[in-house]
């Protein structure tokens, strides 16, 4: 017994992998938030008159709402707004020209995520599958392969150079799936988001490439309130991936995005999270709270999203990307694994909102609580009026780690045509010790079993993953599940 | 010849229970042990102990397998010391395909043995190789493990498994309950032709049936806990045709 409480022990020890920090110099804002904050932020990212309007109008807006702290299957107590900073930035080094006069300090950091800049650097001009932008704390640092991927038209940079470069396209489309209005945490990050990634795919083009972009909360007692936008254009299509990693600290920090994607007719976009936040401790000091608002829209007809996410990280995770399926013929799909161990807490799924003819959605949600954690799926499927011959498939799994965990589920179907098809499935069951001791029993020691055992229970999601994100995910969801069998 | 395995006065249970009462088992390389007794008698809690599933505590006694103590190790150490248990009832696991489950299993083994892990193309032409060997479909090898399998293909998948991870000592726990007469022919064979001087084999079964096909070196029969009765195969036949209870009475009597 004593031992395998050691080997216990030693496993939570080791649980969090990207817990450093990195001395990088910063550039940032006061703690608080007040008009002159959302000011400050516009200023020192240079922004037109009108987005610090729309800033304004949306800090205005948030001024008048109240906090989310009773529906969601989740407790902490109050954030305390004014606490916070909302501004962090590496700071620039005196005009700096090329790659190689950027903060060594911020290299290293990059090497340690395995994104290893340098090496995509290298890469420019060979063979290579991925372009990465890099977002740290509040701004984004560095995008690759800009220039090959604008040989085909497509845009992929910083939000801020988007806002600069492309103000009509950020212009039409900012807020147009996520109102600053929307929610709490969305009229926040609408006021204050100081970065992220933007997209565009043009007309008929498919993107050669996978887009990436990595998040980094780096400083202390700061907020990331980033903004990712993505456009579909006509025929086109996109896979975007999205991974993100926070030091180990006591206090809770918060992260409140806003994803926004347009589909447009016979566009595609395919959007992939793995998301490790730093999930706080075995006693659950700590840890991000992760609200997230993620939001698609297919706007014409044949348009199609799908949403993957690996969530494993983070103390609260509150997020639910959704699709709206508006042009006939469209499609949505959401396939989640959700992982909370320790005191971790989540309440996540999805909303499908179906309003054309004949759209389809599918929903696979595989939630795994292990410790003393809380796993909810929370989803809405809604088939308004004149959503004719609307399909929709659901599927929530829950599997239990031990006896002092909680899976929940929380389904609502709101049918407004008749014509519409709705099913839903569900199960919960319990990782069995003879599975465990099978495997044993055929040399594979427990916690390679349980990786096992937990990556075939998630395997239709992770087969949705691009291959080097499934290996990354599949490693993940082993670290995340390390000492949970005792 | 030093033993592969030998178990002395072994005692064993659960916390409310004992089931194992001073068991004593000596069996040699190349041999095939059949243990026969009536229900409740402790066989496949000795094949569970054997395997070092933790539900089973054992109380007195002695197991050294190949001169090393068994009871120390771990199952998995068990495992990849050559100890194979083809299990009375294969568990299934959803999602994890049978190739991917042995790959991981035959690479543990290897690494245990100081070999790095088995090359892609080496590793499906042993696949194909030891399938035949029970006649096992392609197929079955890429669905899940034992998930939706039928009563005899699990049976056979234990015996590919075995085939495949090449164990040293082979415990087979009811391997024949279920199965039909081809099915109870397929597993026999499987089990023959990996019969080799080095490897011993304990077969627990409930009926002489399969040791028509299994043919033994010795027969035990186990009651109460205890190896009351010990022979050669003539002892299997006799059983099947004396049925159990003069044993009880020769063993209540003595």
């Amino acid at each position: 017994m004593a031992k395998s409480d050691q080997i216990l022990d030693e496993h939570i020890a080791s649980e969090y992998k990207y817990g450093w920090f990195d001395p990088i110099e910063m550039d940032t804002a006061p703690k608080g938030l007040s008009e002159d904050i959302v000011r400050f932020i516009s200023a020192k990212k240079n922004e037109p008159a009108w987005l610090l309007e729309w800033r304004l109008k949306a800090y205005r807006h948030w001024l008048t709402m109240e906090e989310p702290r009773h529906w969601a299957h989740i407790s902490y107590p109050p954030v305390n707004f004014q606490d916070i900073i909302y501004y962090a930035a590496p700071k620039k080094k005196e005009g700096v020209k090329s790659f190689d006069e950027v903060d060594p300090e911020l290299l290293k950091t990059f090497e340690k995520l395995g994104i290893s800049l340098e090496e995509q650097k290298r890469l420019v001009g060979m063979e290579s599958n991925i372009a990465v932008d890099a977002v740290i704390d509040s701004v984004s640092v560095k995008t690759t392969f800009k220039e090959t991927l604008a040989e085909k038209g497509i845009i992929f940079c910083s939000f801020s150079e988007a806002v600069h470069e492309h103000p009509e396209l950020v212009k039409k489309y900012l807020g147009s799936v996520v109102p600053h209005t929307d929610n709490f945490y969305a009229a926040l990050n609408s006021a204050v988001f100081s970065d992220g990634s933007f997209c565009y795919i043009p007309k008929g083009v498919r993107c050669p490439m996978e887009l990436s972009t990595y998040f980094r909360i780096n400083s202390a007692g700061t907020g990331q309130f980033e903004r990712t936008l993505i456009i579909a254009d006509e025929g086109s299509y996109v896979s975007y991936l999205e991974g993100c990693t926070a030091p180990q600290r006591d206090e809770n920090q918060l992260h409140a995005a806003v994803v926004e994607i347009v589909a447009h007719k016979n566009g595609e976009v395919k959007y992939s999270t793995v998301q490790n936040w730093y999930p706080g401790d075995k006693d659950g000091k700590g840890g991000v709270y992760n609200f997230v608002t993620k939001r698609g829209i297919c706007l014409e007809e044949n348009a199609k999203i799908s949403w993957t996410q690996v969530e494993t990280g983070s103390a609260i995770t509150w997020k639910y990307p959704s699709v709206i399926l508006k042009g006939d013929n469209s499609v949505g799909e959401f396939y989640s694994v959700a992982v909370t161990n320790n005191m971790q807490q989540a309440d996540t799924g999805t909303k499908m909102i179906h309003i054309g003819k004949n759209t389809r959605s599918t929903i696979v949600s595989k939630g795994i609580s292990a410790g003393k954690s809380n796993n909810s799926y929370r989803g809405l499927v809604r088939i308004s009026r004149g959503a004719k011959n609307a399909r929709n498939f659901s599927q929530c799994d829950s599997l239990l780690m031990g006896d002092k965990c909680g899976a929940h589920t929380f389904p609502y179907i709101e049918i407004k045509d008749k014509s519409g098809i709705v099913e839903h499935e569900a199960t919960t069951s319990k990782i069995g010790e003879d599975q465990i001791f099978y495997c044993n029993q055929r040399g594979i020691e427990t916690e390679k079993a349980v990786a096992l055992i937990v990556n075939g229970y998630c395997k239709e999601v992770l087969n949705q993953l691009p291959m080097e994100f499934a290996v990354e995910a599949r490693k993940l969801l082993a670290v995340s599940l390390e000492g949970s069998v005792g | 010849m030093s033993n592969m395995l030998t178990i002395e006065n072994l005692h064993a249970g659960v916390p409310e229970k004992k089931i194992i009462k001073g068991l004593s088992l000596t069996v040699k390389p190349g041999e095939v042990h059949a243990i026969m007794g009536p229900n409740g008698s402790g066989k496949s809690t000795l094949s569970s102990v054997l395997a070092g599933k933790e539900d089973f505590e054992v109380t007195a006694g002695t197991v050294l397998y190949e001169g090393k103590d068994l009871l120390e190790m771990s199952p998995e150490e068990r495992a990849r010391e050559g100890v194979f248990l083809a299990f009375q009832y294969p568990v299934e696991i959803p999602g994890v395909s049978n190739v991917n489950f042995l790959k991981t299993a035959l690479n543990e083994i290897r690494e245990h043995k100081g070999l790095g892990p088995i090359d892609a193309a080496e590793f499906l032409k042993l696949i194909k190789e030891k399938q035949s060997l029970v006649e096992l479909q392609g197929s079955l090898a890429n669905r899940s493990v034992n998930e939706g399998f039928s009563g005899g293909e699990k049976k056979r998948n234990e015996i590919f498994q075995m085939a495949v991870l090449e164990p040293r000592l082979c415990i087979l726990d009811e391997t024949d309950s279920g199965l039909d007469i081809d099915a109870l022919r397929i597993v026999a064979n499987g089990v023959n032709k990996l019969r080799s001087k080095d490897r011993s084999f304990i077969v627990i079964t409930h009926y002489q049936r399969l040791l028509d096909y299994i043919v033994p070196d010795v027969v035990h029969v186990l009651y109460d806990g205890k190896i009351v009765k010990s022979g050669t195969k003539d002892l299997a036949l006799e059983l099947e045709a004396k049925g159990y209870d003069w044993i009880k009475k020769e063993f209540v009597e003595a």
